[in-house]
């Protein structure tokens, strides 16, 4: 008995032995990829998720009071200490010229801090102590309330989650709680959800429309399976800008369809079929129809006619034998080309951008807004953030539902 | 016989698929109720578009399809009520051995408990109860086989149409199958349309072989007729192995013919489809009906000259040269008495001037 085990771990030996040669070939293979992935893919993601909680910029420009501040109880007002240092920090700050950069952050939490601190800071030599405390206070009443207070000091923190909190529509309270923010403020929740349910909308479209195409090229003869082919790559042919341009061109007020039905008299005044939901709708289905057609037909190719015919020779009607054997046999591609559709259309930008109306915006356009106009990539990448969550936990539930081990991509 | 009596008939059927060229040319072909008929047949020679047809997967260009008598031409393959065995057994993928037997009875509207009973009998039937929570992924080629049997006759279907079964198994297993479907056959009663290209299997399973070629039946016989009766070259050629020798008829008295070899030397044979005297002709003799001679000793007989000695255990096969033919076969029993015989030498042939046909070329 114990013979054999010991043959048996020898055997083991010798197998890892003779396979270690395959698996440094493998990893040698793989490496280049693996690397370009891991410096100019993984690590600026993993950066840039990152900086929706990095604030070490905020101590690092008020480094005295971040110091000082954490001995503060919370209630009533600090101590002389800490308002001396925050006029020998504004001063220091002011001049690097870091104190707009801390106002704006510090007012992303509070409205009212971004012109306190620079009022405060070109008037900074005007405060003479000490005391301090009573000179601030003098200067601005805002001196002497906690709230400024409680804000400044979550504010000087290393890290921070005022800006995840925010794109999920949460925030602190004055007791440092965290709290939904009041609805007319709240946004982010309903452009997340409207992200969701248009990413959802095109790819039942796409399906809708995808899978009796698939289906067609799959039972087609060579030549017309080709050509249409052809047909439905010629999408990847001229550049996305362009493609939704000529959307615009279709389908505004005096496009080829509005002054078709006008002069074929079905209506009398242009539909509104752009720059609204429907708009984005076509555009992003056009766009998007390649990547479900593709893996649905990789698959269809794959299944012999002989099992509907078996199916149809037991007695099931064309009907039944498609329900119950051919579409379970689809899945797979189904499944492939639901996920990319969808994981596509939650990060499009451009084509809602432009063939869309205001309401009709997704979150990546305000990842864009918040770091082309507002400089806070804060806000921008804690969108993505949510985003990101999203996504993986959508897939993982549709993981369980559908095998993903068993998709078929293209 | 009347058209009642006939299980299948196929009329003067055509089949086309581009407008051009006739697939199945005036097919005529009546199958009796119960019998285990093969359509036999090189590989474009429109066997397997006539069991489609058969199916109602492929329409008849014109001619008419009767089953049980009536006219099946316009009925969908769901109604017909046909079995079918299909060549890479087009099992389920998605559904256990159970559930894939299950579905025709369940198409059919059959209550669940009665639906189980026919299952299980369906799988005792082929020796498989054991695998019926199996998925087909799990199956080896010869289990699918059986299970793909089972699914197309357990629901009862009178007829039942199997396109190569057997193609994708090992000989030994492909030789046991064949066995296995003659025995469920003959204990069902079923009708069987078989298609195949091996003739080895055509002539172990079947009731009566139905040879195609080039898009007709050439000839409609019991294995037995076929193999001992070719009716054309074509048959003699294709069913077992045969040797040729081309001549002309000299003379002609009833039904035995003498003809003229090449070389000059003169056979009787027995005249199938020729009937005039000067008409080119193929003598066709089976390679175990040749007797081997010490020396030519009538005129019937021949000469020929050992080319080539294999031995195969149970017979020698011996490559001669007869009549200017150096492909001529003759199969030796490995009895105790058998002829002696060496490379080179000279020795006389003859045969039965009833295995000798002479057949049109």
């Amino acid at each position: 008995m114990s013979e054999q085990l010991a043959d048996n771990i020898s055997l083991k030996k010798k197998l890892q032995k003779a396979e270690r040669r395959k698996k440094i070939e493998a990893l040698g293979l793989i490496s280049p990829l693996f690397f370009v992935m891991l410096v100019f893919f993984f690590i600026p993601i993993a950066l840039m998720l990152y900086r929706s909680i990095d604030n070490s910029q905020m101590p690092a420009a008020l480094p005295q009071t971040a110091d000082i501040i954490q001995q503060w109880s919370g209630e009533g007002l600090p101590d002389e200490a800490t308002y001396a240092a925050i006029v020998g920090d504004m001063r220091i700050a002011n001049e690097e010229k870091k104190l707009g950069m801390v106002g704006r952050r510090l007012n992303f939490d509070l409205v009212g801090y971004y012109s306190l601190l620079s009022k405060t800071g070109r008037k900074i030599d005007e405060i003479k102590g000490p005391p301090y405390k009573e000179a601030l206070i003098n200067f601005d009443k805002k001196w002497g309330d906690t709230r400024y207070w409680t804000v400044m000091e979550r504010g000087l923190k290393d890290k921070t989650l005022l800006y995840l909190l925010a794109a999920m529509d949460l925030k602190y309270d004055e007791n440092n709680k965290i709290v939904k923010v009041p609805e007319y403020e709240a946004i982010y929740i309903s452009i997340i959800s409207r992200t969701v349910y248009i990413s959802i909308s095109i790819t039942i479209l796409c399906l809708i429309l995808g899978f009796p195409i698939a289906y067609y090229m799959a039972n087609s003869p060579p030549r017309t399976r080709n050509l249409l082919m052809i047909i439905l790559l010629l999408v990847f042919w001229t550049s996305l800008l362009v493609r939704t341009l000529s959307w615009i061109l279709v389908l505004q007020n005096n496009g080829v369809v509005n002054n078709f039905l006008m002069f074929s008299g079905i209506i009398n005044q242009p539909l509104e079929l752009v720059f609204n939901r429907f708009g984005v709708y076509v555009a992003m289905t056009h766009v998007l129809l390649p990547f479900m057609v593709l893996p649905l037909y990789s698959v269809m190719r794959s299944i012999p006619a002989d099992y509907v015919r078996a199916a149809r020779s037991l007695g099931a009607k064309s009907i039944t034998a498609f329900i119950r054997v051919y579409l379970p046999q689809t899945l797979p591609g189904i499944g492939a080309g639901a996920l990319m559709v969808f994981i596509q259309a939650l990060g499009y930008y451009i084509t809602p951008a432009l063939v869309g109306g205001p309401r009709d915006q997704m979150v990546s356009y305000f990842v864009a807004f918040f770091v082309n106009e507002r400089v806070n990539w804060s806000m921008a990448s804690s969108l993505g953030v949510v985003l990101l969550i999203l996504t993986g936990s959508l897939y993982l539930m549709f993981g369980k539902k559908v095998n993903i081990a068993n998709m078929k991509l293209g | 016989m009347s058209n009642q009596e006939f299980h299948v008939s196929f009329k003067n059927v055509q089949k086309s698929y581009d407008g051009k060229i006739l697939v199945v040319k005036d097919l005529n072909l009546d199958i009796e109720k119960g019998k285990f008929v093969t359509m036999l047949g090189p590989s474009g020679s429109g066997k397997t578009t006539c069991l489609m047809m058969l199916a109602g997967f492929e329409s008849a260009t014109s001619g008419e399809i009767l089953f049980n008598g009536k006219p099946i031409n316009k009925i969908p393959p769901h109604k017909r009520g046909i079995g079918m065995v299909f060549q890479n057994y087009a099992l389920f993928p998605h559904m256990s051995v159970g559930e894939n037997l299950a579905f025709p009875l369940q198409v059919r509207k059959i209550a669940k408990p009665e639906v189980e009973v026919m299952v299980k009998n369906a799988l005792d039937m082929v020796q498989m109860v054991d695998f019926i929570d199996r998925y087909p992924g799990q199956l080896s080629g010869g289990q699918k086989q059986r299970i793909a049997l089972a699914r197309a006759l357990v629901f009862n279907p009178e007829l039942v149409l199997m396109d190569e079964p057997l193609g994708a198994l090992d000989k030994q297993l492909r030789e046991q199958m064949q066995y296995e479907i003659k025995h469920i056959h003959e204990r069902l009663g079923v009708s069987v349309v078989y298609v195949t290209h091996d003739q080895a299997e055509a002539l172990t399973m079947s009731d009566q072989i139905a040879v195609f070629n080039d898009g007709i039946i050439q000839q409609l016989a019991s294995p037995e007729d076929l193999y001992e009766r070719p009716e054309n070259s074509f048959i003699a050629q294709f069913i077992g192995e045969n040797n040729q020798l081309r001549g002309v008829i000299e003379k002609i008295d009833k039904n035995i013919a003498l003809v003229a070899l090449e070389g000059g030397k003169k056979v009787s044979a027995l005249m199938v489809d020729v009937k005039d005297i000067g008409e080119n002709t193929i003598l066709s003799i089976r390679p175990e009906r040749v007797i081997i001679k010490p020396r030519a000793s009538n005129s019937t007989d021949i000469d020929g000259k050992v080319l080539e000695l294999i031995y195969l255990g149970d017979h020698i096969r011996c490559r001669m040269m007869v009549a200017g033919n150096d492909e001529f076969i003759v199969k030796m029993p490995n009895s105790s008495n058998h002829a002696q015989l060496k490379v080179g030498e000279e020795i006389g042939i003859s045969w039965e001037k009833e295995d000798c046909r002479a057949l049109k070329p």
